[in-house]
């Protein structure tokens, strides 16, 4: 119905523009007076009257109308039966009313259900006939005021440029409003998973078996002597070492080719080079983290395998080195063109300066340019670290499940990102510690990654700055 | 009127610059003298850069850019294919339009060259040469207290000083300057021109100007380009008091430029 209703708007709309722009013409040629704005801010001014309004309609009758209803129905149950019924069989009640209504309800109809499925269809059916005579209500009032006032020779351009600004600003506003909510709902459920389970044991211990904590009834509340007993299960350490280890493991493979191949790309490479190189460099960037997270479990996990095996050494098929090794290869277009661009920014007068002096090609790189661009290269190479420490794909197929505490890189491992995947597949009870855990880590993830980024930012502007 | 014969430090021959297709330099042949003050000047985009900067091969940077011709320095062509051009920059020294001292401390700033060419053996060696270059460059008095500070943190004169006693902490023979006071103050440029006069006595001097009364101030000689060409080159009393082509006198006039 109100895709019905906001399709009839967009062709109203359409021909408001074209009303508004023809309507200020003839008004401007046939009484010879000066219009104040452009002839298209006229078509705005008209379609946005008639657009707007109808659809605050539309909108404030979709939020409401669930809610009236709702209640209505319930007021009806309340007055026709006898005996007081708790929220819950009311809630219950109200839903088996609603699918009786759709049509896909089955069980035992009781009277009360068909009397309330039948009353909602007629308040369904009123409150859409109404809707549909407000909206056209909306359009035709909205659309006379709009066409009376440029009859006036209306100041058009301020009102649409305002219009646009605010439909500018709501955008923006929504974009921060969605990372807010998601930052409360990490927090909310992060304090209920600490509410059981101290911080301390989460931070500071030393075993991570989260499936311990199973509840075997949804809305059961945990006695205090199962919390005794989760009191170690919810030891994180070994994911934030395993998180650690592997992004370290990442960042030996990455930051090495991935400045060499900056420096390379930014002072040695020919523009054809250049021109050529980069953009292959960059299609590693364009690689789904889930092939490199399967090339990752399926060819250099077994390599590694087969490799230690006719050493005589045991590596285990799901290894660190194995998912370290791959995302660092995920990782290098990122440190190799954020470098490149950061020694390309170097003022060329430096350069000259360090040559004019006798210094070499590589002197002047190694004494000069690498040093005025280390702060921006130490910020490119943070903000990889974080990419490393966030990163889940890899992870989950290459590094293993166990939450071992070693720093063997042959052995399973597992990080932060795997343990939240882990914990969220499939089904489960909202009110158990094992599924608030995905939270507290998630929120553990989220302050250590802002962090780094914000350090490397500072790092990047600082150095901005100092040539500018 | 002197009567010293003048030696000749540098000598350029045919030479032409190639941007590319463009041709940026047409045969230019001139000889600068030693331990003098040798000044090009020309209107924007007449060469005179490109050219100083073919002195120390700076031109190699750029891709594009082709030199023909001969330069010769103390009668050997730095063209040639033996030249190495690291050995050339050590003894043509260079200090340029925008101060650029490197983001490192004053004392590293000097210290830069003579550790590249291994000419201090320990710490006092180091010490010294960094000494006497800020001294020639008549920054000593205003920096010794504060040699560890960034060069960066210097004012546009003192970082243009500085810069010339990077230049000159190598010995060099020779030190080419290009608009060396263009971003500077008055005050700062009447320092570095002080300076210009007594650094001649121990080096030869090529610079390149906007300001034809800074050449006729510090040079004594003088080299007029207009369009790629030299238009006409001689003492700088000649050149300002009674120049021998139409052109340089109308430059030199303001009727253009």
């Amino acid at each position: 119905m109100n895709s019905i209703l906001l399709f009839v708007l967009l062709i109203l709309c359409i021909f408001s523009f074209y009303y508004g722009q023809s309507r200020i013409k003839k008004i401007s040629s046939a009484s010879a007076i000066t219009v104040k704005s452009l002839p298209h801010f006229y078509g705005y001014y008209q379609a946005l009257w008639c657009a707007l309004p109808a659809f605050l309609v539309i909108v404030f009758w979709s939020i409401l109308e669930p809610i009236v209803v709702k209640n209505l129905i319930l007021n009806q149950i309340q007055s026709t039966t006898l005996q007081e019924l708790s929220k819950n069989e009311l809630t219950l009640l109200y839903s088996q009313i609603v699918s009786l209504a759709g049509n896909n309800f089955s069980g035992n109809i009781t009277e009360a259900v068909k009397q309330g499925a039948f009353s909602y269809k007629n308040f369904l059916s009123i409150s859409q006939s109404s809707k549909i005579v407000l909206f056209l209500c909306a359009v035709i009032a909205a659309t006379l005021f709009a066409h009376s006032k440029i009859n006036n020779n209306v100041h058009a351009r301020e009102g649409v440029e305002k219009i646009f600004i605010i439909i500018l600003f709501l955008s923006a506003t929504a974009a921060i409003l969605t990372t807010v909510g998601i930052i409360f709902a990490l927090l909310f459920e992060t304090l209920k998973f600490f509410k059981t389970i101290n911080i301390f044991d989460f931070m500071f211990g030393l075993s991570w078996s989260p499936q311990r904590a199973f509840v075997r009834d949804a809305g059961a509340v945990l006695t205090a002597a199962q919390v005794q007993d989760l009191k170690d299960a919810f030891g994180a350490v070994p994911l934030f070492a395993g998180t650690a280890f592997i992004a370290f493991i990442a960042m030996c493979v990455a930051v090495p080719i991935g400045l060499f191949s900056g420096i390379y790309l930014a002072e040695y490479a020919s523009f054809k080079q250049r021109k050529w190189g980069k953009p292959i460099i960059e299609i590693l960037a364009g690689i789904p983290t889930v092939v490199y997270g399967f090339f990752a479990a399926l060819t250099v996990g077994p390599f590694f395998k087969v490799l230690g095996n006719s050493l005589g050494v045991e590596v285990s098929s799901e290894s660190a080195l194995a998912a370290g090794l791959v995302m660092g290869v995920m990782i290098i277009p990122f440190v190799s063109s954020l470098s490149d661009d950061v020694i390309n920014a170097v003022p060329q007068s430096l350069r000259e300066g360090s040559l004019a002096l006798g210094a070499t090609h590589s002197e002047t790189i190694k004494k000069v340019v690498f040093p005025a661009a280390l702060p921006g290269i130490v910020g490119s190479i943070l903000l990889a670290v974080s990419r490393a420490v966030g990163e889940t794909m890899i992870v989950v197929m290459a590094a293993g499940l166990a939450a071992n505490l070693t720093i063997n890189p042959l052995e399973a491992t597992t990080t932060i990102t795997t343990q939240i995947v882990m914990i969220l597949v499939g089904d489960q009870e909202f009110t158990s510690p094992k599924t608030q855990s995905a939270f507290a880590l998630g929120l553990t993830l989220f302050c250590l990654t802002l962090i780094l980024n914000f350090i490397a930012l500072r790092f990047v502007k600082k150095y901005r700055e100092k040539y500018e | 009127m002197d009567v010293i014969m003048n030696e000749e430090k540098i000598i350029a021959k045919d030479v032409s610059v190639f941007y590319g297709e463009k041709q940026a330099l047409f045969d230019v042949n001139l000889s600068i003298d030693k331990n003098k003050v040798t000044s090009l000047i020309g209107p924007s985009g007449c060469g005179k850069s490109t050219f100083i900067r073919c002195i120390n091969r700076m031109n190699d940077v750029i891709d594009i850019c082709k030199v023909q011709g001969a330069i010769e320095i103390n009668g050997h062509n730095i063209y040639d294919k033996s030249v190495d051009v690291v050995k050339l920059r050590e003894k043509v020294g260079m200090v340029f339009q925008k101060p650029n001292p490197f983001p490192k401390s004053i004392y590293d700033n000097v210290a830069y060259g003579p550790t590249i060419h291994g000419l201090a053996n320990n710490k006092t060696d180091m010490d010294q040469i960094v000494e006497n270059s800020l001294k020639k460059a008549a920054l000593w008095e205003e920096v010794k207290d504060r040699l560890n500070d960034a060069g960066t943190g210097l004012s546009g004169g003192q970082q243009q000083r500085l810069c010339i006693a990077r230049a000159i902490s190598i010995n060099p023979e020779v030190i080419l300057m290009d608009e060396p006071c263009s971003a500077l103050d008055p005050i700062a440029t009447a320092k570095i021109e002080d300076l210009i006069g007594e650094l001649k006595e121990t080096f030869t001097i090529v610079i390149v100007t906007h300001s034809m009364s800074q050449a006729a101030r510090v040079s004594q000689k003088t080299g007029f380009f207009h369009l790629g060409k030299l238009i006409e080159f001689d003492s700088t009393d000649k050149i300002f008091k009674n120049p021998s082509n139409s052109m340089t006198q109308d430059y030199i006039t303001g009727r253009f430029g």
